[in-house]
Formats: C-alpha cells, sequence, structure tokens
C-alpha cells in the first residue's frame, strides 16, 4: 500500500505545531481505556489497546486503513453494538464510569458522547429539526423556547449559525458539504455531550471546508474533549494535541502530537510519517 | 503488452471495428424500441377489444309505457292493506302490463307495424319488468286505480338489437325474438318511447339469472371486493410492516430466521388456489366462518398478499442509507426511535407501492375465491359495515368469470364491462397510491 498525499491548506500549521502540549496530568483524564480488544467474528480488530485521552484537548487517531482507528473510536460511544458479529472486551470508562457496564444506558451514553461521521448524513429534515432532534428525544428542553436556543446555540457553535438562519425550515441536505458537516456537529454539540468523536469528519470535504472544520474543532475543544480519528497527518499535526498511532489493530504509540510527528519512538510510527508505509 | 501496442495501431482506429461496434450499439437500441412497441400494441389491443366490448354495457335499452294499476287486480280485498297487496305475486302484474299494452299495440297496428299485438309488445320488455312494477307498488299502494307511467328495462335481443349485435336474420332464428318486435322497436324508438341511455344498475345493482340478463348488475361483485381490500389492507399493512421492521432491523440472523426468509420468499410464489384450500380447511371447515362471505375473502387474500408486502417493505427498508440510521443513533436515539422517526418515513413510498401492487394482485384474484364459496349467484347486497362482512358475496373478478359462463350472449357485453369497472378499480387505487406517495415522499 502506498500512502496518497493528501494537499490541505496549511495555514494552520505552523501555530499548530507551536501550541505548548497541555499536560494531562494537570487532571484526571477523561476518558480510560484498558486491555480493549475487538473482535468482528473470528477475526480480532484491535488488540489490548489502552490509553488515556486528555480532558479539553483534541486527540487524534492516525494510522493507515483497516488499522482499526475507526472500530476503537466506535467503541466508546458504543456504536459497534449495531453490528451483530462484534465483540468488545476490556474496559473503557469515561469519567470514571465503565461504558460497558451492563446497567448503563446505552442511549444515554451516546447523549454524552456524541459522534460525527466520516460522510455529512444529515437527516432529510429541516435544518433546524436536524439540530433539535437530539435535544427532543432525550427530553433536554421544557417548552419551544429552549428548545430554539438550544438550537441557535449549537449552530453557533458549530459556526453555522450567520450562515442558516434565515432558511432554518430548509432542508439540511440542501446545504453545501462543508456546511452540511458542520451541521452534523451541531447537531453532534446539541445534545450537551462531554466527548465528541469524529470519524474522518473532512474526508468529503474540499479543502476550503476541511481549513473551516479544522478552526471549528479548535475552538470547540473548550467546551468538549474531542476525538478525532483520520486519514491525514497533517491535519493530525494541525488540530490535536494528542495523537495515537494505530496500525493493524494495535497502539503503537500514542504522545503529544508534536512529540509523535519531531521524534517517534517506534520505527513503525516513523515509517508511516515519512511516508515509508502506510 | 507493449510489444503488441507498439506493431499493431491502436483498437480505436480501426475504423471497421468501430463500425461494428455502432452498428451493434443500434441494433440493440432497435431491439428495445420492438421490445417496447411489442408491448404497447398488445395493452392498445386488450384495452381496445375491452373498451369496444364493454362500454356498451353501461347503457341500456328502456321502453316507456303507460301501466294501469287495475284495483281488482292487485288489492282485491279493496283495503289498501299492504299485507294483502305483498300477498299478490308477480304473475298478477304480467297481464296488466299486457292489458295497458293494448292502446300502444292498437296505435302501433293503425300506423307502421300493421302485425303489432300487445303480446308481442309486452315480449319486449324485460322480465324483471314485473318485479319493478310490484315493488313500486308495495312501496306507493295510494297509486292503486290510477295509470302511471313506468320505464321498463327492456328484454336483452330488443337491446342488443340497439346496439347492433341481433339483425332480422339472426331473429328469425331465434325463438326469443320476432322480427315483427324489431319493426315495433323501430317505430317505438322513433315516438320516443323508447331509448337507450346510461344505467347505474349495472354498477350498482346486483346479479341477474340467466333468463334477464338485461337486469344483471355486479353491485354485489363490487362491494364484495370493496370489502375484501379493506380486510387486505387492513390486516396485510400493519402485519406485514411489522413483520418486516423486525426481520430487517431486530431479528437476529440465525437458521431460524434463515428458514423464515427462505419460506416468505417461496410464499410469494405459491400458487394462489393453495391459499383457497387452506382458507376453506381452515377459515371455513375448522373456524366455522360463514361460506361465501367477505370476511373469508379477505383473509385468505391477506395471506396471499402478506409476502409481497414483507418483500417489498424489506427493500426499502434496505434502501434507506444506513448512515441516516447512523446518524440517529449517534445522537442517543434508541433502535426503534432511529427507525420509526427516520427509516420508516424514508422507506415509506416504496412500502406503499408493495402494499399497492399486493392489493392489486389480490383484487384480480379468482381461484382462491372459487374455493371459498365466493362464486355464488347472490341476489342481495351485503350489509353495512362490520356485519357486511358475515354476507354473502361475490367478487369482481369472480362475477367476469360467472358472466363469461353463461349462454346468453348479451352477457359478453358485461363481462367485458365488469372488467373495465375492475380495471378502474385498480387505476382509483393506483392513483391514490401516487397521491399518496406525492405526500409522502421527501422533497429533499
Amino acid at each position: 500500500m502506498t500512502m496518497v498525499q493528501e494537499h490541505r491548506p496549511e495555514t494552520k500549521t505552523a501555530s499548530a505545531a507551536v501550541r505548548p502540549p497541555v499536560r494531562e496530568n494537570a487532571k484526571p483524564p477523561k476518558l480510560t481505556a484498558r486491555n480493549v480488544d475487538v473482535f468482528y467474528g473470528e477475526k480480532q480488530a484491535i488488540h489490548d489497546v489502552s490509553i488515556d485521552i486528555p480532558r479539553n484537548q483534541v486527540t487524534s487517531f492516525i494510522g493507515p486503513s483497516g488499522c482499526g482507528k475507526s472500530t476503537f473510536l466506535r467503541c466508546i460511544n458504543r456504536m459497534n453494538d449495531t453490528i451483530p458479529i462484534c465483540k468488545v472486551t476490556g474496559n473503557i470508562e469515561v469519567e470514571g464510569t465503565d461504558i460497558y457496564d451492563p446497567k448503563i444506558d446505552v442511549v444515554e451514553l451516546r447523549a454524552r458522547v456524541g459522534m460525527v461521521f466520516q460522510k455529512p448524513n444529515p437527516f432529510p429534515k429541516s435544518i433546524f429539526e436536524n439540530v433539535a432532534y437530539g435535544p427532543k428525544i432525550h427530553g433536554l428542553t421544557k417548552n419551544k423556547t429552549e428548545l430554539s436556543e438550544i438550537v441557535e446555540s449549537s449552530l453557533r457553535r458549530a459556526g453555522l449559525w450567520n450562515e442558516v438562519k434565515d432558511r432554518l425550515n430548509e432542508p439540511g441536505t440542501g446545504l453545501s458539504g462543508g456546511q452540511q458537516q458542520r451541521l452534523c456537529i451541531a447537531r453532534a454539540i446539541a445534545t450537551r455531550p462531554e466527548v465528541v468523536l469524529m470519524d474522518e469528519p473532512c474526508s468529503a470535504l474540499d479543502p476550503i471546508a476541511t481549513a473551516i472544520v479544522e478552526e471549528l474543532i479548535d475552538e470547540l475543544r473548550n467546551k468538549y474533549t474531542i476525538i478525532i480519528v483520520t486519514h491525514s497527518m497533517q491535519q493530525a499535526a494541525r488540530v490535536s494535541q494528542r495523537t495515537a498511532f494505530f496500525h493493524l489493530g494495535n497502539l503503537i504509540e500514542e504522545g503529544a502530537t508534536e512529540d509523535i510527528f519531531s521524534n517517534p519512538k517506534e520505527q513503525q510510527t516513523e515509517n508511516y510519517i515519512t511516508g515509508k508505509i502506510g | 503488452m507493449t510489444d503488441a501496442t507498439a506493431t499493431a495501431a491502436p483498437a480505436t482506429s480501426d475504423p471497421s471495428r468501430t463500425q461494428r461496434r455502432n452498428a451493434a450499439e443500434k441494433r440493440f437500441q432497435l431491439y428495445g424500441k420492438l421490445a417496447v412497441g411489442i408491448g404497447v400494441l398488445a395493452l392498445i389491443m386488450l384495452l381496445g377489444s375491452i373498451l369496444s366490448r364493454g362500454l356498451p354495457a353501461f347503457n341500456q335499452t328502456f321502453i316507456k309505457a303507460d301501466i294501469t294499476l287495475d284495483a281488482a287486480a292487485l288489492d282485491p280485498n279493496g283495503n289498501r292493506d299492504p299485507e294483502d297487496i305483498r300477498k299478490v305475486l308477480t304473475f298478477a302484474y304480467k297481464p296488466l302490463i299486457n292489458d295497458s299494452l293494448t292502446g300502444l299495440a292498437e296505435q302501433l297496428a293503425a300506423g307502421p307495424v300493421p302485425e303489432a299485438t300487445p303480446d308481442l309488445i309486452a315480449g319486449m320488455i324485460s322480465d324483471a319488468a314485473t318485479a319493478t312494477l310490484r315493488d313500486y307498488v308495495i312501496r306507493n299502494p295510494g297509486q292503486i286505480g290510477e295509470t302511471v307511467e313506468f320505464e321498463f328495462l327492456a328484454n336483452a335481443r330488443i337491446d342488443q338489437y340497439l346496439k347492433g349485435n341481433v339483425d332480422r336474420e339472426s331473429a328469425a332464428a331465434d325463438s326469443r325474438v320476432d322480427p315483427i318486435q324489431l319493426d315495433i322497436a323501430d317505430a317505438l324508438q322513433e315516438s320516443g318511447a323508447m331509448e337507450k341511455r346510461f344505467n347505474l344498475d349495472f354498477i350498482i345493482g346486483p346479479d341477474a339469472s340467466e333468463n334477464r340478463p338485461e337486469a344483471a348488475g355486479i353491485g354485489v361483485a363490487l362491494m364484495g371486493s370493496a370489502y375484501m381490500m379493506l380486510i387486505v389492507l387492513c390486516l396485510a399493512l400493519p402485519i406485514g410492516v411489522a413483520a418486516s421492521i423486525y426481520l430487517e432491523e431486530f431479528a437476529p440472523k440465525n437458521w431460524i430466521t434463515d428458514i423464515i426468509e427462505v419460506n416468505i420468499s417461496n410464499l410469494a410464489a405459491v400458487p394462489s388456489i393453495v391459499f383457497g384450500i387452506l382458507g376453506l380447511a381452515i377459515f371455513i371447515n375448522y373456524m366455522h366462518l360463514p361460506n361465501s362471505a367477505p370476511i373469508v375473502g379477505g383473509l385468505v387474500l391477506t395471506l396471499m398478499t402478506l409476502p409481497t408486502i414483507i418483500i417489498s417493505t424489506r427493500a426499502s427498508l434496505k434502501s434507506v442509507p444506513p448512515s441516516i440510521k447512523e446518524a440517529a443513533i449517534g445522537v442517543g436515539a434508541s433502535k426503534m426511535q432511529a427507525i420509526f422517526h427516520h427509516v420508516l418515513p424514508l422507506a415509506a413510498p416504496g412500502i406503499l407501492t408493495g402494499t399497492i401492487i399486493g392489493l392489486a394482485q389480490a383484487l384480480g384474484e379468482t381461484a382462491p375465491l372459487l374455493l371459498i364459496g365466493m362464486v355464488a349467484f347472490v341476489r342481495d347486497h351485503p350489509g353495512s359495515l362490520p356485519d357486511g362482512l358475515f354476507e354473502p358475496a361475490t367478487g369482481l373478478p369472480v362475477q367476469v368469470y360467472n358472466f363469461t359462463q353463461r349462454a346468453d350472449p348479451a352477457f359478453v357485453e358485461r363481462a367485458s364491462g365488469a372488467i373495465i369497472v375492475l380495471l378502474a378499480f385498480l387505476v382509483i387505487m393506483n392513483a391514490i397510491a401516487i397521491f399518496l406517495r406525492q405526500r409522502l415522499e421527501r422533497k429533499w
């Protein structure tokens, strides 16, 4: 396999590279995973992954296709539950709560751990309905005014409000690709999650839309803990403070983004980021 | 590889090859056009023959006649007691019609048709006339003793003469019509006492016996079919959709569900008469539901329609992009919420199409209805809902089958007419489906 070099605007690379990594030992990690194995039927997709995700930072998972980074991401809000043959062992805790505890309500977990998907997938409903759906089903609001407030604040945080405030009743699918993805981000943060998982959120977007979404991710870090899966190492370097490199279902190396990119400890990591494998 | 391209010219520049390819493409398009042409031609021929034969059935010939309601014959006791009037049977009305036609016969005999007699004119009137007359008298006892103008159905032969299917030559060989009657018909038509006009009774009236094709209608069959469709819709749609959603979205994938899936596909291909036998065995012989009732027909057709609805519903559920369901689950919707809020609305148009196809199939089904006794000769309309579901009725396709079995040629047009009504029923159902589809279909 050869690595396809992706060309993203390099506008933020410099600032991201010089941004001092926040030390995770200042506070307890938001999310801990210990000895996580994932099986698809007979095949083991994830081998014994243990990682701490610090709060209010962006952590990126990088690695070649099929390395298990998306699979691991989907374990964090139990999206893998929808795949019948998928089996997860090990321990994942969000704020000290074991999310695979049988007593855990998975619906509530997904409100706490929101998700943005690779392809923008707005509901074929109005923009307003798209954002309001999560708060509605979780009963987060008492009346219409509160609901409208949540919709507005979510769209504002997703940087979409000014573009759509006059056409909230128009279909969400009528927006451009980048707008759709920001709508999906607004939808994910409307349920007031603590963690937002993003599965290659920019892979279906053009460079300009990508730059906007990346900027947004950087802003969202203040309120949420963000985990982003990306194919693009430049993107990981631009938006994340911490980076984890996956290969063939193993977590090879994990650390501050600038350390991983400038000074990788493992040979495999170095091979990947220098484009020798991938 | 490189050697070959170096020595030979690139394939695309070979003119004969290009020509062959273009010719093949043209030829294929021609085959396609031919196929479409054959289909359209067949449809035009089918519709043309049905319409040309069936449309006359909606018009019927009526004869106007003044009938003197003789008090001595109709109310022997002279007290206008409805009970007594009811005791006078239709036989007593026959001479009444003959007597009343004397004047008309004399008038005709003096003029255009010298051979006219009251009996000949009375013979032109349908056998159903006496019953019509009796019903009128029972409803209006006050009219006894007076002369009232009636409009009777003309005899089927006279009717067919006006429609051009009977001529003097065939009438001479026919015991049921006299060529003189055809002359009388001409004269009556001229004087305006006889005319052909739209006959609503064909659509809403009950069937009539072999002797009175002019009075036969398809009302009972129409109601029976409507009731059966109602049952099929009310049962097959919810059961089918529920089964599909469970199988498609919730059921574990194991050998039991595999067997169920295979069998649903097989059931869709089971000959319909097998469902009829099943209905006979279970609903009539075991559950003792009444014979010939729309409820049994509806249940049998429901069983027959279910596989169609399940298969099409599952296909349309499958065609909804999984990303939509993922998105809903991602924001914390439960599986059921994701399906009911997002997947089902998107699948609705497809489900509707499948349901209509299933219903149309059920509407046209004859074989199973024969087995459960819906082929019977039923004179009375089934009652209103819900009791009517348990009263005898027939179905439209069975009525068509019935009409085609009868000897009298006048039933030919009635069979085609019933087919037209059946097709109209289908077109209306499809129109409703298209309307609903457009309402449900997402504009985005």
